[in-house]
């Protein structure tokens, strides 16, 4: 049977979480389908057409699914989901709103956030803040699932030549409406994207002190994160949290400053390949999860890492 | 109005679980246990909303072990007025407690039903988007601001990349992230009230619902450790290593 990925994407555009989950489906076994619902989705469509390994993308394209309203999206899915084995979501904020709604309506059971994959019913997914992996087997006849976009290699975006299928778009439900969306305006890469995260904690002190990290992250060509004491006090925005609660990240690089490493933070980075942390408390748990620890002072240490690279 | 807040008893978000060596699950014995933290946010926002008068009765639930008393005595004494424990031995996965919570919703006619966005042991992030689905209501997931009138909530939610915001057609389902409020301290006589309010027990079969699981968990497991690296003694090393051992930069 094949297996249906819902892509996420801005309408002319793909967002890099969909590749992340096209790998995922493409490790069950079987066709991969992509759907594009959206208003105005030629772009993404014909993006999601490229992707290696697509064997064919729905096209569902009406005003209902403009601004990917929960009801509406999760109707769409429904309406397409018969004959598929699997339906994939990214574990995104996207994802995360509409999977599990299409999970009930089938009365089947969802795997959330899957790291790994055994076989077509068997999947590995973190539980407690990443400190235990359960090992879940599905019965279900449908498996709707949301993948950890930062456990799978993106699938390359050219290569393929799948055709692109018009499907029917939904009515709206009627029962909610897009209001508005407050973009936070960034030069910056995204920061789950980002082959550079420069985070901060609590050890920053204010607001106007995270403003510290920019010219580190600009010589990084880093995306700017922060740990949740951070957040919570209100010296970072709360769509910068990593951890269990907010982003999952896994750069190249990530610099963690004035940060103590609690385990809901370490959830969110502890993938990363390099992790570098700055703290002037030597007992700090960060250090045991960093390859180059340096305990010093951030206030003179950031700016003279800035410098020295 | 009325609005029900469901609660889930967790281990408190301060223990450190450990794997069970016979890879069956993780020891919760004898661990402090609480209301998961993002459904103390939605009780404290049910109780906002009650006190500026929009709100006239809240009904808080939970579904699970006996013990999940102590966790609808705090949600009282935070300011829900009564509440229903959905009482089972058996192991809950989101959908059963889902259907559980339509049962109780069809009986209580809720306008508003708010509760955390995940609960912070199974991290499934399902349950509240599940009720949305099995009771063909709207959802706002993830909400930092709630604002309601005229039939309708107004919801913020927090996105990747921001906020964005949705206008819901009551009844609705709300789920919440962090920064929707900061939760009150439960005081002394707030919690010896709770003590007299009413809670009453229900079990699954009496709803009508099946709660066997769906997921056969195989095994539970460590995650790969990380290795502990080196400490550099200044920023020289530190960019020394990072340019000729790591080569990140």
């Amino acid at each position: 049977m094949a297996i249906l990925v819902v892509a996420e994407h801005d309408n002319a555009h793909l967002r890099g979480a969909t590749l992340n989950t096209i790998t995922a489906a493409q490790r069950l076994g079987g066709e991969v389908h992509v759907l594009v619902a959206g208003a105005g989705v030629g772009g993404a469509a014909q993006a999601a057409a490229q992707v290696a390994g697509v064997a064919k993308v729905l096209s569902a394209d009406g005003a209902a699914l403009a601004e990917g309203l929960a009801e509406n999206v999760a109707a769409q899915v429904l309406a397409l989901a018969q004959g598929y084995s699997h339906i994939l979501f990214p574990a995104t904020a996207y994802g995360k709103n509409v999977a599990p709604r299409v999970a009930a309506k089938l009365d089947v059971a969802q795997i959330s956030d899957i790291v790994g994959i055994e076989s077509a019913d068997t999947f590995e997914r973190p539980i407690y803040a990443g400190n235990a992996i359960a090992t879940v087997q599905s019965a279900d006849a449908t498996k709707v699932i949301t993948v950890r976009t930062t456990a799978f290699d993106a699938a390359a975006a050219t290569g393929g030549s799948a055709p692109v299928e018009s499907v029917p778009a939904v009515a709206d439900s009627g029962k909610s409406s897009f209001v508005g969306r407050e973009v936070a305006k960034s030069d910056r890469p995204e920061l789950t994207a980002a082959k550079a995260v420069v985070s901060g904690g609590r050890g920053m002190g204010s607001a106007e002190n995270f403003k510290l990290l920019e010219p580190l992250a600009d010589k990084l060509g880093a995306a700017m994160g922060a740990s949740r004491a951070a957040v919570d006090a209100g010296y970072a925005p709360n769509d910068w949290q990593v951890g269990q609660t907010g982003k999952i990240v896994a750069p190249q690089l990530y610099v963690a400053v004035g940060i103590s490493g609690a385990i809901q933070h370490l959830a969110g980075m502890k993938d990363s390949k390099v992790i570098v942390a700055i703290n002037k408390d030597a007992e700090a748990p960060i250090f045991g999860v960093a390859d180059y620890g340096l305990v010093a002072d951030l206030f003179t240490a950031v700016p003279e890492l800035t410098k020295a690279l | 109005m009325k609005v029900l807040v469901p609660v889930k008893r967790v281990v408190d978000y301060n223990v450190k679980v450990r794997v069970k060596s016979d890879q069956t699950g993780v020891d919760i014995a004898n661990v402090k246990m609480s209301m998961n933290p993002f459904d103390e946010i939605a009780v404290e926002e049910a109780t906002r909303l009650k006190e500026k008068g929009v709100a006239t009765e809240i009904v808080a639930v939970s579904c699970g072990v006996a013990q999940c008393q102590e966790t609808l005595r705090t949600a009282m004494a935070i300011g829900a007025d009564r509440a229903i424990l959905v009482e089972t031995q058996e192991e809950l996965q989101p959908l059963a407690v889902a259907k559980l919570l339509k049962a109780l919703a069809d009986k209580e006619q809720p306008q508003l039903v708010i509760l955390g966005k995940q609960a912070i042991d199974d991290d499934a992030n399902q349950t509240g988007q599940m009720l949305a689905a099995l009771l063909d209501w709207p959802q706002a997931t993830f909400a930092s601001k709630v604002e309601l009138g005229d039939g309708k909530a107004t919801v913020t939610r927090e996105v990747d990349g921001g906020l964005e915001t949705v206008s819901l057609t009551l009844p609705a389902i709300v789920t919440t992230d962090l920064r929707l409020n900061e939760p009150r301290y439960v005081t002394l006589p707030n919690i010896m009230k709770a003590k007299k309010k009413p809670l009453e027990t229900v079990k699954p079969e009496d709803l009508g619902v099946d709660v066997t699981p769906r997921l056969k968990t195989l095994k539970v497991s460590e995650p790969p450790a990380r290795q502990a690296g080196v400490k550099v003694a200044d920023v020289a090393e530190l960019v020394d290593k990072l340019k000729n051992e790591a080569k990140v930069v």
